[in-house]
């Protein structure tokens, strides 16, 4: 044999650096989509707001004594004259306006008589830049305008039910929805999807029929999540109408629900994210070492005891981690349940799983599709809170998960 | 070493539903433990795996009890194998195939009646590479004990287990700490006391050294001396030094053949088959 060798250490070494400056610009790349997308969405949910009211609020002072200093009386007095006969009867039978509390007046004097309405709004970007331009803009067009700096994000926006009017409607419902949908979602796919990994990994034998049950897992993941909603509507909310409306227990949901419920929702779901968390579970406990489960039966446990103090609490952390994204995954799904028949406008709170419902994923869809530039801005709010909420609930998992591992390595 | 007030306190079997027949002999009294036959007679264990490969052909041996009994043996012929056979632990390979009969106690523990947990809690195993629960130290050994329903003082069977494995006094200040902070050797012998909490007939030991250093191995061959007097002792090693100097019976494997079984000293000093001879005067192997 006839050879030498030819180190070629220059080249090899520029091609590792070239190399290496690409996978940075990658990184860069990548952090800055993130950082474009979270500043799109801050830009717009806040900014300056150019409303204009119906009746001027300052009108509304009854014998000198301005409109927020007015007791109950007054402001009731201030309903009866600003409103038709027969709407202030409407309100008055909801609830007496009488006993009603203050805030709730004021309240409603803002939304019924002065009636303030968005004209125009703009993102933070403008109203930090041109801010004299935004000014200019009101004098000439709308001179009886106010012009007020407005956080989207905000308290309210929790607080307050949806509503038709961007100014006081809030994501509440759509909140709670969301978080009643995903809890129960969880409470469905963690239990069973952990059950069928144990059982795949640990009981089912090699053989033809267990491959093919593992292989269609794999790909029940990949199915687009739409089909899942067909799936949903089909068989939860109309063949198993009585059981999703909450018929066969008795319970009398909401009456038009028909099976576009909470528990249709979250069963739903809950197929969507069976696979994922079956598949984790499964590798995680396939990377418990082969000796720990030898160490337990060489002790004479039974299989299941070995399975239950030694196999899945060194798998927990990482079936957690992985239950949590797929969590994260259900949690900001919005086509199987726009199929599943999410509500659009409900301005009432979900009441348990047989209520009908939307959720924050819907609601932004919903607030995006507007044309009014105001809605856009409270969607871009909503995805603040969804993101908030997702990162909360990423928190979560990590401290649990990180509780657990520290628990393994002192072994107590 | 040996803790001479080792609790005698019997374990308690869960309740057994009445179908479920147990092991006779298993609920070992004082006259079986002194009876003077086999601890353990296989008589003609093949063991063959999925893939029709056999470790093991017609294996026939009885280990004499309280002694030490090493399996030597070129790799892959079938030692551990074997050893693994002893207490069911080969079925946890999918498709392994195991003919012929283990007698313990005049049973055979492939039974059909025999359940391998019950097998498995009286011939103990400590394995090749050290394997303690990421628990603590006291915990490690107490759950073998616990789950199959120990009812005397768990303290008192933690001290005297850590004491038979000569562990006590290095780890009597920090039981509650984590098993996977000691070192190997610390580990090994805690898989060791972990096996002896469960006061076991028979300890079956796959090279239980091969992944220590020389301090930690001699540590354990001293153990393994004092160990005997309790339980009887099989142990794999492809180190023939060491089944020279710990073992009282020598058993040669050569590809799934047992080719020589004899007193120690006598299969090193004169070897009745040539290819014992070969294998021992390091000739291949």
């Amino acid at each position: 044999m006839n050879g030498t060798f030819n180190d070629r250490l220059e080249v090899r070494k520029n091609k590792a650096k070239y190399r290496s400056v690409a996978f940075l610009i990658a990184t860069i790349f990548s952090v800055l989509f993130l950082v474009l997308l979270i500043a799109s969405i801050v830009n717009q949910s806040f900014g300056y707001v150019l409303v204009e009211a119906d009746t001027d609020p300052a009108s509304l002072a009854r014998n000198g004594v301005a409109l927020e200093d007015l007791d109950a009386a007054g402001l009731v007095e201030t309903l009866r004259e600003g409103l038709t006969r027969k709407h202030f009867a409407a309100l008055d039978a909801e609830a007496p306006l009488v006993s009603r509390p203050r805030e709730e007046l004021l309240g409603l004097i803002q939304r019924e008589i002065i009636r303030e309405e968005v004209q125009k709004t703009w993102l933070l970007s403008d109203s930090v830049l041109h801010k004299g331009e935004i000014f200019a803009f009101r004098d000439a067009e709308f001179p009886e305008g106010r012009i007020y700096f407005r956080s989207w994000l905000s308290i309210d926006l929790l607080k307050n039910p949806q509503s038709s009017s961007a100014l006081d409607s809030g994501l509440r419902g759509a909140a709670l929805g969301s978080l009643a949908t995903i809890l129960l979602t969880i409470a469905l796919a963690f239990p069973l999807g952990v059950a069928a990994a144990i059982w795949l990994e640990e009981y089912a034998r090699d053989n033809r029929i267990n491959r093919f049950i593992s292989l269609n897992i794999y790909n029940l993941a990949g199915v687009p999540s739409i089909i899942y909603g067909m799936l949903g509507l089909a068989l939860f909310v109309r063949a198993l109408e009585p059981l999703s409306s909450g018929a066969v227990f008795g319970v009398a949901g909401d009456g038009n629900a028909s099976g576009r419920t909470i528990l249709s929702a979250s069963l739903t779901l809950a197929l969507l994210v069976l696979p994922v968390i079956i598949i984790n579970a499964q590798e995680a406990i396939r990377a418990v070492p082969q000796s720990l489960r030898q160490a337990g039966l060489a002790l004479g446990a039974t299989k299941w005891q070995t399975i239950w103090h030694h196999v899945l609490p060194a798998s927990a952390d990482r079936i957690l981690t992985g239950t949590v994204l797929a969590m994260s995954r259900a949690l900001g799904e919005t086509a199987p349940l726009v199929v599943v028949g999410a509500s659009t406008f409900l301005s009432q709170d979900p009441t348990g799983p047989f209520s009908r419902f939307t959720t924050l994923p819907i609601q932004i869809y919903q607030w995006t599709a507007r044309p009014q530039g105001e809605f856009r801005s409270l969607a871009a709010a909503a995805i603040l809170v969804l993101l908030i909420l997702l990162l909360a609930l990423n928190a979560t998992a990590i401290i649990m998960r990180n509780r657990y591992r520290s628990r393994r390595r002192t072994g107590t | 070493m040996i803790d001479p007030t080792v609790s005698h306190r019997a374990f308690v079997a869960p309740a057994v539903p009445a179908a479920v027949p147990v092991m006779p002999a298993l609920s070992a009294t004082a006259s079986d433990r002194d009876d003077q036959g086999p601890a353990l007679d296989v008589r003609n264990m093949s063991i063959e795996y999925s893939d029709g490969h056999v470790a093991v052909r017609n294996l026939t041996l009885a280990f004499p009890k309280r002694s030490v009994t090493a399996i030597i043996g070129p790799s892959g012929c079938g030692k551990s194998t074997a050893l693994r056979a002893f207490n069911r632990m080969n079925e946890l390979i999918p498709g392994t195939k195991t003919t012929g009969q283990v007698l313990f106690h005049g049973i055979d523990v492939y039974g059909s009646a025999v359940d391998p947990v019950q097998v498995r809690r009286r011939i103990g195993m400590v394995f090749q590479k050290p394997n303690p629960f990421p628990k603590s130290i006291y915990e490690n050994i107490a759950w073998g004990a616990r789950i199959n329903g120990w009812t005397g003082d768990m303290d008192e069977l933690v001290e005297s287990s850590l004491r038979q494995a000569s562990l006590w006094d290095e780890v009597k200040d920090k039981l509650k700490r984590s098993a996977l902070a000691l070192s190997g050797g610390q580990q090994q012998r805690l898989c060791i006391a972990r096996a002896c909490a469960l006061k076991p007939e028979i300890l079956l030991m796959d090279e239980p050294t091969s992944a220590l250093d020389p301090l930690s191995t001699s540590k354990i061959e001293g153990l393994l001396d004092e160990l005997k007097t309790l339980y009887t002792i099989i142990i794999v090693t492809h180190n023939m030094q060491q089944a020279g100097r710990i073992s009282d019976m020598t058993a040669f494997l050569f590809t799934g053949d047992l080719i020589e079984f004899a007193p120690t000293r006598q299969l090193f000093v004169t070897p009745r088959d040539e290819r014992t001879e070969r294998y021992i005067s390091g000739r291949f192997g």
